[in-house]
């Protein structure tokens, strides 16, 4: 064991610190930096630049499009990313459905669907849970009944993560009604331009438009596009659900957003010295800085123990509830250091409004940002299911 | 000791109860957020001159019911069960509670016309440098002939657009955190060189910044002596302080109450969420915050007239108890509704909002914790 980059992962690291200081959109910068919120050319223009480097996918084998680095190098890679303030890229095509395909999908749905995946070209989105089945996916009951070389769907998602955007859906979709819940479910791969896919906003607290209800009615979907064996969808799904929680640690944002409160409290006043010298406020800091070294320090085993050949397994639970913990305090210290200020209410710049926030910069998305970060331990699978499963495939109780 | 209300007081909880739930309605109220000037100045009117509701905490001579802390903290609670958006807290408990505290011809002139609907005050103090310290402050007012001339800029001034009136704090002596310099003054929010910027705050008001760039006001809108008015601020703050806790407890007995209503018909896994255990424990978490919160709001309503560094340990106590609960309530309504919990849709988010901001105003749990330190707790 030992702590420090060897001189070849310094190098990395000064390597992807500059292409990332050269390459980064400056306008997207700029968006960002005003608090605007981000359009779908926003997060692709960078997604791109990515994609053009081979630099997209860190994850990925080789094979499919991945760079071969290794785990050390890709905690660097997030790292610096996340240090430089990078908009993250939609996980849905790279975290979830990419990994899927390469791993249960057909020679021609690898050749079909990865490189739009890679080049951005296609948006995915993940159509898992339903108005009444959300912790328990499983007794989900969108229909899909076979007719001729076509599935034709029907049933509504929720929940739906950018769907407003998205070119590709990834659904569980139930194709034998007859079978114990988790084994009468398919995967299916759904273009949202089909006839009978119809995407609905929901406006979620902070007043943004990220998650959808998608309803679908007759929908034709071609049987080559299901992934894996008929009724054995739910394989895939908690292929991807362990992927998906390991993402969801977010350190390096974290660490990235750590910083950001430590600016903020440095700048505030409170009484005749900046908030940082407040005992109270700074023994917060410090408590979510400790805590974060400790998630960060069993991410790194567990990554560990995944280079050595373990999966990752139910103990990515335990990252997934500390890491959607830490985000949220992270959004609770922020909207206590901006005081006052984290009252009023600043939806972005309408068309052609050039009028300053009211306060400081920092300020105006506080409030909106906490209210949204309540969701980190709502998705993914919530900290309660979480905790389930730690205690049935850990605890064994 | 006795805690039981008077049947003056029940009454005025029943009507104003009943009254709401007519008109306060999930819908109705997001109606009036979203309408031009952001409220229904029609239900105003109907709370002074249909209900009596304004006068309720001012004495009989003055044209009120006769009441005092009591009146204003049940009727705090009855708005912050439906999330109201009236300045009752600023027109009311503030600008009230510093009129009955100064008397004389201005308080006689100006409560009537609070009682009858007439007036609305919104309380400028906050500043941009000043956090929760009420001495923390930059706008002067310079002696000008008769009357005074005011500078400077006042934060996230609540129902500022809607006011016919500004309580405003500064100073006419001193440096800028002097306990001495302080002063009072209610003036026409109309007067020449006030410039405000207008905004929705993020629990449904409507606030603004205030910039006074050399107004000129009358030697009469000064409330108390000139230079020795913190006493006075602190005081209706405190009072303001209480009225927020009892708005809280109405918050948050109405995020415990929603959730345990959506618990009960929530189902998955083949049972409601209410048979986990792990929720059930967590709703009665909850129940015991907002239980503990009426007690903590009630032990400082009966402070209230206490000498001051008492009232000031017991307010602290009680908006550090509060603070908390509104956070602890707020959070574990969202996360026991699952996603349903955070759309713009259902009422749940909106009480949650609100209890977020009572967190800090006038102080946060920090701010209340170490006051309540000073005050007690000798080195
Ligand atoms: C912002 C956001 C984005 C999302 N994006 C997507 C997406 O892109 N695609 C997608 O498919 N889904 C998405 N989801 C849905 C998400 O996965 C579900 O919200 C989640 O699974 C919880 O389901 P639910 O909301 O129906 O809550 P419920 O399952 O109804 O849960 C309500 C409460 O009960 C608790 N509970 C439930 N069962 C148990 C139990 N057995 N023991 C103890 N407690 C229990 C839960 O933890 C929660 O606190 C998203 C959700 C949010 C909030
Ligand atoms: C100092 C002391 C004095 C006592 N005096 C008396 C007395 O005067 N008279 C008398 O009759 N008894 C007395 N008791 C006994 C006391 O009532 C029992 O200890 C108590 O009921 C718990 O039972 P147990 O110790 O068998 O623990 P268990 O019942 O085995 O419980 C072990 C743990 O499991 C938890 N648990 C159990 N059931 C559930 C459930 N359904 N849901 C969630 N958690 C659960 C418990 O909370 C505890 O944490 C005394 C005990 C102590 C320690």
């Amino acid at each position: 064991m030992q702590l420090e980059f060897s001189p070849a992962e310094i190098a990395f690291q000064k390597e992807v610190r500059s292409f990332i200081a050269e390459n980064y959109p400056e306008n997207l910068r700029s968006v960002q930096d005003e608090g605007h919120d981000l359009s779908k050319e926003d997060f692709l223009s960078w997604h791109r630049i990515l994609a053009k480097k081979g630099w997209i996918a860190p994850a990925w084998p080789v094979e499919y499009g991945g760079t071969g680095w290794t785990a050390t190098e890709r905690f660097i890679w997030s790292e610096e990313l996340a240090a430089a303030d990078c908009v993250g890229t939609m996980p849905f095509g790279l975290s979830m459905v990419g990994p899927v395909i390469y791993t249960f999908g057909t020679p021609e749905q690898k050749a079909k669907f990865l490189p739009g995946i890679l080049s951005g070209d296609d948006w995915w989105c993940q159509g898992y849970s339903e108005p009444g089945a959300g912790s328990d996916l499983a007794s989900l009951r969108t229909k899909a009944v076979r007719d001729g070389d076509d599935y034709v769907v029907n049933g509504q998602k929720t929940w739906t993560t950018m769907a407003q955007h998205a070119d590709w859906g990834f659904f569980l979709v139930r194709t034998d009604s007859d079978a114990k819940a988790q084994e009468g479910i398919s995967f299916l791969l759904i273009d949202m331009k089909s006839p009978g896919v119809t995407v609905r906003p929901i406006i979620t607290l902070g007043g943004e438009h990220e998650v959808n209800e998608v309803w679908l009615e007759e929908v034709r979907v071609p049987v080559a596009n299901r992934v894996y064996e008929e009724n054995k969808g739910w394989t895939c799904a908690k292929f991807l659900l362990a992927h998906e929680r390991t993402g969801i640690a977010a350190v390096a944002r974290s660490k990235r957003g750590v910083e950001k409160i430590k600016a903020i409290a440095r700048t505030e006043q409170d009484g005749d010295r900046p908030l940082i010298a407040n005992p109270f406020f700074k023994r917060k800091i410090s408590e979510l800085e400790i805590d974060l070294t400790a998630l960060e320090f069993t991410e790194l085993r567990s990554l560990a123990g995944e280079a050595s050949g373990k999966g990752p397994g139910p103990e990515s639970s335990l990252l997934k509830i500390k890491g959607s913990e830490i985000q949220q305090r992270i959004t609770e210290l922020a909207l206590e250091a901006v005081g006052h200020y984290g009252a009023p209410y600043f939806r972005g710049f309408g068309e052609g409004d050039n009028e300053h926030p009211i306060g400081p910069d920092y300020a105006h998305r506080a409030a909106p940002t906490y209210f949204n970060t309540r969701k980190t331990t709502i998705y993914g699978g919530s900290n309660e299911i979480q905790r389930n499963i730690i205690a049935k495939m850990v605890l064994g109780i | 000791m006795d805690f039981s209300y008077t049947e003056t007081q029940d009454m005025i909880r029943e009507t104003l109860s009943r009254f709401l739930a007519d008109t306060y309605d999930f819908d109705s109220r997001s109606k009036m957020i979203a309408s031009s000037s952001g409220r229904d100045p029609g239900i105003w009117k109907a709370l002074a001159q249909d209900l009596g509701m304004l006068g309720a905490s001012f004495s009989e001579d003055q044209g009120g019911l006769g009441g005092g802390h009591l009146e204003n903290a049940l009727i705090m609670e009855e708005l912050g069960k439906v999330i109201a958006i009236e300045p009752y807290l600023q027109t009311v408990v503030l600008g009230g509670g510093a009129l009955k505290a100064v008397g004389g011809a201005v308080a006689d002139a100006v409560i009537p016309e609070i009682i009858n609907g007439n007036v609305i005050i919104a309380f400028a103090y906050a500043e941009p440098q000043g956090r929760y310290n009420l001495a923390n402050i930059r706008t002067t007012a310079k002696k000008d002939g008769a009357g005074y001339v005011l500078n400077g800029h006042k934060s996230v001034v609540y129902a500022a657009p809607w006011a016919t009136h500004l309580l405003v704090t500064a100073r006419t002596g001193g440096a800028t955190s002097d306990v001495n310099g302080v002063s009072l003054f209610l003036i026409d929010a109309n007067a020449k060189g006030i410039v405000r910027r207008d905004y929705p705050t993020v629990d449904g008001f409507q606030a603004s910044e205030i910039y006074f760039e050399n107004a000129a006001i009358p030697a009469d809108a000064l409330l108390g002596d000139e230079g020795a008015g913190l006493p006075l601020i602190e005081r209706i703050v405190d009072e303001a302080t209480v009225a927020v806790c009892a708005e809280s407890c109405g918050v948050t007995a109405k995020l415990h109450q929603g959730t345990l209503e959506y618990a009960r018909q929530r189902n998955q896994f083949g049972q409601p969420i209410s048979r986990f255990q792990v929720l059930q424990h967590r709703m009665v978490d909850m129940f015991m915050e907002v239980e503990q919160s009426k007690s903590m709001t009630t032990m400082a309503t009966l402070k209230l007239d206490l000498p001051a560094a008492e009232r000031m340990a017991a307010v602290s106590a009680c908006k550090a108890k509060v603070s908390r609960s509104a956070k602890f309530v707020g959070q574990n309504a969202i996360q026991t509704h699952g996603g349903i919990g955070i759309t713009q849709e259902l009422a749940i988010g909106h009480f949650f909002k609100r209890a977020t901001m009572i967190e800090n105003q006038f102080g946060s749990a920090d701010h209340h914790y170490d006051r309540f330190e000073r005050l007690t707790l000798a080195d």
